[in-house]
């Protein structure tokens, strides 16, 4: 079977859509992010969660929120979690509040308590508990934050050294692209940010990088292979066809395990599959839309000297071809 | 190097190998709490791949020292007292592989697999320390009172033996023993012949030890545990003494035993009353010793009791447990005397005078972070991970297959050695998975065809250039390789940091994706390849290549 083989597209004259289609997808995305803010599991805010299992149709949001103002526990979020009679009560520290670890511990036994009496011990079954202090809360704060620069600058790096700076600029900006509209994706579904989905972020980073690597390495070995003089435009678009059917067919089999997991994993995993989805399709547009156009623009603002002399000046090709 | 099939076939059988072995189901010794409440140890075999808290389901704690009530003298101190104590108290959490670990510089997280109670859990570990020293008993009242007890036991109809041997080989057991022991020889004969018949009697052995010390082989403990526990047993136990466990077990010989000590049940002094306890080497012998301060008060009880008890054995108990051997007073003792404990170092003198601290000086703890996961839940994820990867694999087969057709076939039994290598890879290097890490192995079986992919497509386009198939799989294989390398280097970085910064079952997921990468890449470039190499060997002239 053959799929895009011997594909013609000219990929690069279609970077004005793509451009439309990316600030229409991540400035509302944006903006509701800015309106309502990350939505921060309690690893990150400090809180207790309750992942309570209902084992009589009486359990449901309206009555837990019942049995927990009347045990004295005001503003939990109480949501449904997967299926219909599984919920996720969950108090936030306020971050504003006097709060000490004491806090989150009696939080949880009011919580317990004020359940038992609401629905006696057999009317529900608490499966997962987090309780989070401050202190904790603060750390893995840190701690996220520093695997997510340090993981993003190490391969920042590793693009400087292993390519050309334009190379390794474009790039650059077709992951800062997947990142942003990630968070705009994130910002929509309303996922909860724990340090599982900043590690399919991270995950996702790698992936779409490794997309446009291997989109760049034919790049360059085209530019070193062409004889004749040929517009840079040209074999930027020649690269992106000879590697689509690569392209597709890795980010066809990854996106099968991704909704595998999306669909089939549980509830636990599902922000992750979410997250990771997305990336792949986020990462398969962005090294075919996004990276090859900024590195024509680079390429054009500050020449190398290769293109220049063995392409001829003659590069600055009709970008409305 | 590997330029021939046969070298290649016998590195890809070493790999092959090395995965099945890691792999293979072993034997494990688990100590257990059984329906009855007492601990035994089980074996059982099972698959050396460790399960994460989220998938076993259990209880996680991060413990600080709680500053909040007042400053902490010596924090880092007190976190070693309350190290010690909890690590005293592994056994009675009831699962089988507590985990006790200090964490960076002030912190202890305490994990406990299938644990179903979480409040029982955070009691055991907030419950604060107990010392005392108590004399042991001096007089063997309770050695002269075993015949009564196993009359008692016999009544009751609990009869000799079990599946351990009523009456183990004196001379077997003398065989491994030093030469010391060997002189207690007769000591040992009367311990286990005077009593050979009872069913208590006949667990029990002195070696010529202590009064009051017994010595339970390892495997019988759980049955002597049970036995001393019964009424009947501790109706006939004389008045005013107790048995209790040592916290080591020690070994003779080729054997390990549990001590055993009879004492008395008034405690001579308590945790309250001990001040300080330091670890030294004794400046005229050379020897470690522990020394300690007593208060006011408790010096003048201590004197009082010394005096009395010279050439008397002292067990000092931490909840309930006897620590080390019971030491002998010297002589009479005020507020300030020293423990001596022989030819040992002096990190057990440290080890001892911490034990000392511990109970003396309680470390308040607080919970910072709790995490608990229902045994239920761990099964669904699972489950639901299972299913997940199962369907994941049968899709990119399926999609494998149908666009490379024969060639696809070979990279689809290439995933077979991805996914042998993958897991071989995380039990042998002890990893954790947990469900992010499931999570990351079903990704990593979409992404670990990437390799394959991209040699492929190489392969493809060198056809169409109309080589002939071995030069194209060779080209294909040799051009491929930059980029798949490139790829690779930036995602194995990103999961570096994330095993550096992530908690466990962040760790969990860094750990399978690296090891996924590593597997992907050698099956892509030496397992695949080497299938070509046999079916170009193989093949007849004019057969062309599918790809």
């Amino acid at each position: 079977m053959r799929l895009f083989d011997n594909a013609n597209y000219n990929v690069m004259a279609r970077w004005k859509p793509a451009m439309i289609i990316t600030v229409l997808f991540v400035i509302p995305g944006l903006v509701l992010l800015a309106v309502h803010g990350l939505n921060s599991s309690i690893e990150f805010t400090g809180g207790t969660l309750f992942q309570v299992h209902a084992n009589s149709p009486a359990v449901e949001t309206q009555s837990i929120r019942t049995a927990l103002s009347s045990g004295g526990i005001t503003g939990a979020e109480i949501q449904t979690f997967g299926a219909a009679d599984e919920f996720v009560i969950r108090a936030r520290l306020d971050p504003r509040a006097q709060v000490s670890e004491e806090t989150t511990q009696e939080t949880e036994r009011a919580v317990r308590a004020a359940l038992t009496a609401a629905f006696t011990q057999e009317g529900y079954e608490i499966v997962r508990t987090e309780a989070v202090g401050p202190k904790v809360g603060s750390e893995l704060r840190e701690r996220a934050v520093l695997a997510l620069v340090m993981g993003f600058g190490a391969t920042f790096l590793v693009l400087w050294f292993r390519y050309e700076w334009r190379f390794g600029l474009a790039a650059i900006v077709a992951t800062l692209h997947d990142i942003i509209a990630t968070f705009a994706f994130v910002s929509y579904l309303n996922l909860e940010i724990s340090l599982v989905v900043l590690a399919a972020l991270l995950t996702l980073v790698g992936y779409s990088l490794n997309d446009t690597i291997v989109t760049f390495d034919r790049v360059r070995e085209n530019v070193k292979k062409t004889k004749r003089q040929q517009y840079f435009y040209d074999i930027l678009n020649q690269s992106i066809n000879e590697t689509l059917p690569r392209t597709v067919l890795t980010s066809g089999t990854t996106a099968a395990a991704t909704l595998a997991l999306l669909i089939l994993g549980g509830s636990v995993i599902r922000p992750f599959a979410w997250v990771m989805t997305f990336g792949i399709v986020t990462g398969t547009f962005s090294s075919i839309f996004i990276a090859s156009p900024v590195l024509l623009w680079v390429e054009r603002r500050w020449p190398s000297e290769d293109v220049k002399v063995k392409r001829g000046i003659g590069m600055a090709a009709p970008v409305t071809a | 190097m590997f330029s021939t099939i046969r070298s290649r076939l016998i590195v890809i059988a070493l790999l092959v190998a090395g995965s099945v072995a890691s792999l293979i189901p072993r034997s494990v010794t688990l100590r257990e709490r059984g329906p009855d409440g007492v601990m035994r140890d089980v074996v059982i075999k099972r698959v050396p791949l460790k399960l994460g808290l989220d998938l076993l389901g259990g209880i996680h704690l991060a413990l600080e020292i709680d500053q909040s009530k007042g400053t902490v003298a010596n924090p880092r101190d007190a976190l070693e007292r309350a190290l010690t104590v909890i690590r005293s108290r592994v056994d009675e959490f009831g699962v089988s592989e507590p985990l006790v670990q200090q964490v960076g510089a002030d912190r202890i997280v305490v994990e406990l697999a299938g644990i179903t109670d979480p409040a029982r859990a955070k009691q055991i570990v907030e419950r604060s320390a107990f010392l005392e020293w108590r004399l042991t008993d001096m007089s063997n009242q309770f050695r002269d009172a075993l015949p009564a007890i196993d009359r008692a036991l016999e009544q009751a109809g609990v009869t000799t033996g079990g599946e351990a041997p009523a009456q183990p080989s004196t001379i077997q057991q003398l065989l491994g023993t030093d030469t010391a022991a060997a002189a207690d020889s007769v000591q040992a004969d009367t311990a286990s012949t005077a009593n050979e018949a009872g069913p208590l009697s006949s667990l029990l052995f002195s070696f010529g030890g202590r009064p009051g010390e017994f010595l339970v082989p390892e495997e019988d403990f759980p049955r002597v545990d049970s036995l001393i526990h019964l009424p009947e047993v501790e109706a006939a136990i004389p008045r005013g003494l107790q048995l209790v466990w040592g916290a080591e077990p020690v070994s003779q010989g080729a054997r390990s035993y549990r001590p055993l000590y009879s004492v008395e049940r008034r405690p001579v002094l308590t945790g309250d009353q001990l001040q300080d306890a330091r670890a030294q080497i004794d400046p005229t012998s050379k020897q470690a010793v522990v020394q300690f301060t007593l208060t006011r008060a408790g010096g003048r009880r201590f004197a009082q009791e010394t005096r009395q008890h010279v050439g008397d054995n002292m067990a000092i108990m931490l909840d309930g447990r006897v620590q080390r051997q019971p030491p002998v007073i010297r002589s009479e003792i005020g507020r300030n005397g020293q423990i001596e404990l022989g030819n040992a170092n002096l990190q057990e003198a440290q080890d001892l005078a911490l034990v000392l601290r511990a109970g003396a000086l309680p470390a308040p703890l607080q919970i910072v972070e709790e995490r608990t996961i229902g045994p239920s839940l761990g099964r669904d994820s699972i489950r639901e991970g299972t299913q997940a990867g199962i369907i994941a694999g049968v899709l990119v087969i399926l999609v494998m297959i149908g666009y490379y057709r024969f060639a696809g076939l070979l990279a689809v039994s290439a995933l077979g050695f991805y996914a042998l290598f993958t897991l071989g890879g995380l039990a042998s290097f002890d990893a954790t998975l947990t469900l992010p890490g499931l999570a990351g192995f079903v990704l990593s079986l979409g992404m670990a065809v990437d390799a394959n992919v991209l040699i492929f497509e190489r392969i493809r386009e060198e056809l169409k250039l109309n080589k002939t198939p071995r030069l194209a799989v060779e080209a294909g294989f040799n051009h491929a390789m930059p980029a798949i390398i490139d790829a690779n280097v930036t995602t194995v970085i990103t999961a570096a940091f994330l095993f550096q910064f992530g908690t466990g079952p962040v760790k969990g997921f860094a750990v399978t994706l690296i090891m996924g990468i590593f597997a992907s890449v050698i099956t892509a470039v030496f397992v695949t390849k080497t299938f070509f190499l046999i079916w170009l060997q193989r093949r007849g002239p004019a057969k062309e290549l599918t790809i």
